[in-house]
């Protein structure tokens, strides 16, 4: 079958896996942007900054602190979802009551100036950072060679964004979430602390990107402009996927990364821009996006 | 405690649940009430009766604190609760039920049930409500909005009987349901009313308020022009008529 199409197994099922990363990329740093609009109402352009700020303090840990890979998972998105809550509680709260595009300027002035800060010092050319001697090396699956790290990439972001599902649709704390971004003036005024719940959503969210960037470390190198060149893309998948939905941009993100790997095998030319030409596809038949409720 | 308070002084002495003074409130730059005054004493069901208008649901909203400008003194329980948030009003020991009942859309029956947080010791049990309102129960996984508007309502009393809330605000809980609907939330009230909770009831239809409640306070232009005791309403009944344009 695949000899008759003129493209062999290992090539195909080599793009299928890139898809499946790029994939899982989109789906964690999507996901984070649907629950923080979902509560905030911020489109969060600093979220690209932050996944960068994730594989950077990774990064720092190693090699100031000798904290290891496995160390940093943990480490990381705690210490940049921390900056995180900083900037929800000085900065985007004083806004929270204006327009959508006021938030978005701010995040996105924030984005630079964090590119910038880290720019300044690290340069643009990237820092390496080893795959964990755990996760070296990988497997010959017979029809395509499977590396471990990229397995397992994989496989930890499909249990993140399941797990982030389950904990905001099936568990107490996430009625709460749900209730106060349906409805933050009644929800407050059952005694719940909506303005906590906000700034700890955005924190989880900015925790989601620097997970994300930890896991991007070592595939990617470790630069200041990882974040802004993925984030398009993945603004993209939020709009194909509808604004604020959880499942809808988990399966959205992984859909599209593994859409772009088989386009690069079937048509190379289109890959760099096949997602945008779904977006204005899906835009144009369910403006609200693919999951999106419309109101 | 409050049994005790009761048992000491005569009725008409008791130091008010609820005391509101001078109360104004604004819609952006529209002065909607011009200085509330009325108590609740511990125990009573009492009403605001007046025209579509008359600051009557904003009254409730001034209560548990969900407009954004208001001034004057609303004291729950001894507290003044003017300059708080109203989670913290919440918290005081007051549920509310809005007037567009305020069920969500994202949540099914139960986690909706359960979503208001215990404010005080001394709220129903789930059992207690699925007794009050059987119909819940039936549909527990159903998604909230869903159910048809009287059971909506009934979730939206249900709800703040758990958390042990003792003074109830009900806006308007009887809008738009058929009659039979209409007496099961009259016997409910007539319920809770029996077990000493606290109620004021926001109605547009007096003749339902005068199956349940105490007192009635006639709401104006913002302001509570008159106290009927629902005793006397029978004498007051032309004069009412007058008040609400019916």
């Amino acid at each position: 079958m695949f000899e008759l199409l003129g493209i062999p197994p290992q090539a195909l099922f080599g793009q299928v896996l890139l898809g499946l990363i790029n994939g899982s990329f989109y789906a964690m740093l999507s996901l984070g942007l649907a629950v923080i609009f979902g509560l905030l109402n911020i489109i969060n352009f600093t979220h690209g900054a932050q996944y960068m700020m994730g594989a950077f303090v990774a990064w720092m840990a190693l090699n100031y602190l000798g904290l290891n890979y496995w160390a940093a998972l943990v480490v990381s998105p705690l210490v940049v979802g921390a900056t995180g809550i900083v900037i929800e509680r000085f900065l985007l709260k004083r806004i929270a009551h204006l327009d959508h595009l006021y938030g978005l300027l701010l995040t996105f002035g924030l984005a630079l100036i964090i590119q910038g800060l880290f720019r300044n010092s690290y340069g643009s050319s990237g820092l390496p950072y080893q795959i964990p001697p755990q996760l070296a090396g990988g497997h010959n699956l017979g029809f395509m060679f499977l590396p471990n790290y990229r397995g397992w990439v994989v496989i930890a972001s499909l249990v993140v964004c399941l797990a982030t599902w389950f904990m905001i649709e099936k568990t107490k704390l996430g009625a709460y979430l749900r209730a106060a971004t349906e409805n933050p003036t009644l929800t407050q005024a059952f005694g719940i602390n909506v303005p906590l719940l906000v700034t700890l959503t955005y924190g989880f969210g900015v925790a989601l990107a620097a997970l994300a960037g930890v896991l991007a470390a070592p595939i990617y190198s470790v630069n200041p402009n990882m974040g802004s060149d993925l984030i398009i893309v993945v603004f993209a998948v939020v709009v194909i996927g509808g604004m604020g939905s959880i499942l809808g941009s988990i399966i959205t993100g992984f859909s599209l990364g593994l859409v772009e790997g088989l386009t690069k095998v079937f048509y190379p030319e289109a890959s760099a821009t096949v997602i945008f030409i779904i977006m204005v596809l899906v835009l144009l038949v369910k403006p609200a996006g693919l999951f999106g409720r419309t109101a | 405690m409050l049994t005790e308070a009761v048992a000491a002084k005569p009725a008409a002495a008791t130091a008010p649940l609820l005391k509101v003074r001078g109360l104004e409130a604004w819609y952006g730059e529209s002065h909607v009430l011009h200085g509330i005054d009325f108590d609740v004493a511990p125990g009573e069901v009492v009403t605001l009766l007046g025209r579509n208008g008359a600051g009557k649901t904003t009254t409730l909203k001034s209560i548990i604190g969900i407009m954004a400008k208001r001034k004057g003194s609303v004291v729950m329980a001894g507290t003044e609760t003017i300059n708080l948030p109203s989670r913290a009003i919440a918290r005081l020991g007051i549920g509310y039920v809005p007037e567009e009942r305020g069920i969500y859309s994202s949540l099914n029956v139960e986690e909706n049930l359960m979503l208001p947080p215990q404010v005080k010791p001394g709220g129903l049990s789930v059992e207690q409500i699925f007794t009050l309102f059987p119909n819940l129960k039936e549909r527990i996984r159903s998604q909230g909005t869903k159910l048809s508007g009287g059971e909506q309502q009934m979730l939206a009393i249900g709800r703040i009987l758990r958390t042990g809330a003792n003074l109830l605000l009900f806006d308007e809980p009887t809008e738009g349901l058929a009659p039979v609907i209409i007496d099961q939330i009259g016997r409910t009230i007539a319920q809770l009313k029996q077990q000493g909770f606290t109620i004021v009831l926001v109605e547009q239809n007096f003749r339902f308020a005068a199956t349940v409640a105490d007192r009635h306070y006639v709401v104006e232009q913002g302001k509570v022009i008159d106290m009927i005791p629902n005793t006397e309403l029978d004498r007051n009944i032309d004069k009412l008529h007058g008040y609400l344009g019916v």
